[in-house]
């Protein structure tokens, strides 16, 4: 009995005590800089460029979160941003996790210098998130065209792919041309998704271009759903989650992913790469779905994450999004200004004129049919 | 695995004096001396398990609500539920009566020598063996470019059982293909949870059934299973859980889930359904419900398992 009551009141303590922790996490910011950086809407607000670098050189760190290095080019684009600001040391948290991560990591971690500055975040997860992020203009902002943007400074488009298939050509020897072609026999167990549509949005894209390449629209998604059930029926569908590992291994042969993926996972991705493996992006409706960035609000290097974003949207970093098969957002503005590496633009081929993004109503209806539908479908 | 810590499979009855009168002062001592691993149990297990389960009561915007237990009217989430509770079963059952075996080979041997301490100390480091390494080692040995799979290829098998199960391509990605994997940790686990019961058997009780004029099988059947019974069943428990909680090596291996740790995984990250990260909470008290029904199943059978020794 008396035992019990030492456990409650232990509990009690405890409870007590992690409560205090969570409501110290709002302190007041140390420095009138900081106050600043943490309020500052565009680099003027701050003094101009060269002020804004002193007060991240000050902070001396940059807190990013879920960019694997061998996505869109950010192992260059980070070596790159410490090379250029030697005072910066970038911590990259968690890598392969997904925009929902980064939501909890900035809740977590809230108020503390581990949380995440700056987000590369999904639209869905970013719309119920508006209020973890802080509103900031990079100085480029008239390069990013008016519906890339919130007119607030919340959150702006980065990059984007087009959902392609990429294959080893060593085992699938005739390049697919419609996504029919990978009902065949030659696929029988090999066609491999980036894991659970109803949990990763790469995942659920690839449900979506089979929707376009198949009859259905960004507003009905269902046929995309029938065709891996097609799929999975014919013995075709690999439910194991390719890596740039299983790729290089052949254990996933053929995976339908973002196209700055796929090729970066095959000749470009140099020794660790499969130099066999292709990409192509079907013939017919293209699909992409453009990333954001955003500053988190809680941000303990505000400034840092600032400068971030204006190294982003610098055409040096623009490009670099380009070589990995990524087209950047400020692309049109980048091709009338003549900033754009034209050798790396005709590598990864023009932005096709039209390619279809799902809209944040679209894609939650189309989440509801995943959520209802997918798993008697590939069960 | 954090559920394998709440389950403590029993050893078999010793000898010591039971209801021993200890003097008051020292049981005070021993209360002390207990409250860093209460303290432990409560910051690490019992908090977390609240706060967790407490979630699936409230919405996104922290108002109490009861909607999230409608996650119990799908039929993905159920299906999960009966994958999980099946697949933990039959790799229970599958590995205590492995590791029963064993156990029973083991004690043939004389517990000082090699063997038995070899044994022991392999089936330790084995049964804590999971997660992404363990599910590594399969990916490399029955996975689509598995050795062993690749031999099945070139002996003439080019569709064969690991690289075409069911139709539905190679088997350790499925569901049932999660057997084999568990299967390496749960014997290691049966026979280290298990020996301890099965050395606790006395030379003299066999002795004294042959006095009597028992056989061999009248040994097992009238002293041995009798007394072993409660140690089995516990460590089948163990095993249970231990399959139950079991998260990393199924993650690693099953992108398109299937099974309740997967389902929390997906409620509580996914990027496409948003707002349904409270739904997990609903989902670990379902688990936590399987597991009481079970130890109060397992109670009452150790209860009556137990009776001829009072």
């Amino acid at each position: 009995m008396n035992s019990r009551r030492l456990i409650a009141g232990a509990a009690l303590i405890a409870a007590t005590a992690l409560t205090l922790t969570a409501c110290a996490g709002s302190s007041t910011p140390s420095s009138t800089a900081e106050t600043s950086a943490k309020t500052a809407t565009s680099a003027a607000d701050l003094g101009g460029i060269d002020a804004l670098v002193a007060a991240a050189n000050a902070e001396g760190q940059l807190n990013v979160i879920t960019l694997p290095p061998s996505w869109a080019n950010y192992g260059a684009i980070i070596s790159g941003f410490e090379a250029k600001y030697p005072n910066i040391k970038i911590n990259s948290a968690n890598p392969d996790g997904s925009s929902a991560d980064e939501v909890a990591a900035a809740k977590a971690q809230k108020g503390q210098s581990t949380a995440p500055d700056v987000f590369d975040i999904g639209t869905a997860v970013l719309q119920q998130n508006l209020d973890l992020v802080a509103p900031y203009k990079v100085a480029n902002w008239a390069d990013l065209p008016a519906d890339y943007k919130d007119s607030g400074g919340k959150w702006y488009y980065d990059y984007t792919g087009l959902m392609s298939v990429g294959y080893d050509s060593k085992v699938i020897t005739t390049a697919p041309t419609s996504i029919t072609d990978l009902l065949g026999s030659a696929y029988s167990g090999k066609v491999a998704i980036k894991g659970d549509p109803t949990q990763a949005n790469e995942a659920a894209s690839a449900v979506y271009l089979a929707a376009l390449q198949n009859g259905g629209s960004a507003d009905n998604i269902q046929p995309g759903i029938d065709f891996f059930h097609s799929l999975k029926q014919a013995g075709n569908f690999l439910a194991v989650t390719p890596t740039q590992a299983t790729v290089a291994s052949g254990e996933t042969p053929v995976v339908i992913q973002w196209s700055y993926n796929n090729l970066a996972w095959g000749a470009a991705g140099g020794t660790s790469g499969n130099p066999d493996y292709k990409t192509v992006v079907l013939p017919g409706t293209a699909l992409g779905s453009y990333y954001n960035q955003a500053i988190s609000v809680d941000a303990p290097h505000p400034a840092a994450a600032r400068l971030w974003e204006e190294y982003i949207y610098s055409p040096e970093v623009q490009n670099l999004y380009l070589a990995s098969g990524a087209y950047p957002a400020t692309l049109t503005a980048m091709q009338t200004a003549g900033t754009v590496d034209k050798t790396v633009l005709s590598t990864v081929g023009e932005p096709p004129a039209s390619f279809v993004q799902l809209t944040a109503d679209q894609a939650t209806a189309a989440a509801g049919l995943l959520k209802s539908g997918w798993a008697a479908a590939i069960g | 695995m954090s559920m394998t810590t709440t389950v403590v499979a029993p050893v078999a009855p010793t000898d010591t004096a039971r209801g021993a009168e200890v003097p008051p002062r020292r049981r005070v001592a021993a209360w002390v001396g207990l409250v860093p691993f209460g303290a432990y149990v409560v910051l690490f297990l019992a908090i977390p398990a609240v706060l967790a389960i407490a979630s699936g009561f409230f919405d996104g915007d922290g108002a109490f609500t009861f909607a999230n237990f409608s996650a119990y009217t799908n039929p993905t989430i159920l299906q999960n539920f009966f994958a999980s509770i099946w697949i933990s079963a039959l790799t229970a059952v599958l590995g205590a009566i492995g590791g029963a075996l064993i156990c029973f080979a083991l004690l043939g041997t004389r517990p000082e020598r090699m063997l038995r301490s070899t044994v022991d100390s392999a089936s330790s480091v084995l049964a804590q063996f999971g997660g992404v390494m363990l599910a590594f080692a399969f990916i490399a040995t029955i996975g689509a470019q598995g050795v062993l799979t690749k031999w099945l290829v070139s002996l003439g098998f080019t569709t064969n059982i690991f690289n075409n199960f069911n139709g539905g391509g190679p088997l350790l990605y499925q569901i049932p293909g999660l057997v084999i994997p568990y299967l390496y940790f749960q014997i290691p686990l049966m026979v280290l949870s298990f020996m301890p019961a099965m050395e606790g058997l006395k030379s003299t009780w066999a002795e004294a059934n042959a006095t009597l004029g028992g056989t061999r099988l009248t040994y097992w059947t009238r002293i041995g299973v009798p007394i072993l019974a409660p140690a089995f069943f516990g460590s089948l428990i163990l095993l249970f859980a231990n399959a139950f909680s079991s998260y990393a090596t199924a993650a690693a291996l099953i992108s398109q889930g299937g099974i309740i740790p997967l389902a929390i995984r997906q409620q509580l990250t996914s990027e496409t359904i948003v707002g349904v990260a409270n739904v997990a909470g609903v989902l670990a008290l379902g688990m936590v419900v399987v597991m009481i029904v079970l130890m109060t199943a397992y109670s009452a059978l150790q209860r009556r398992a137990s009776r001829w020794r009072r």
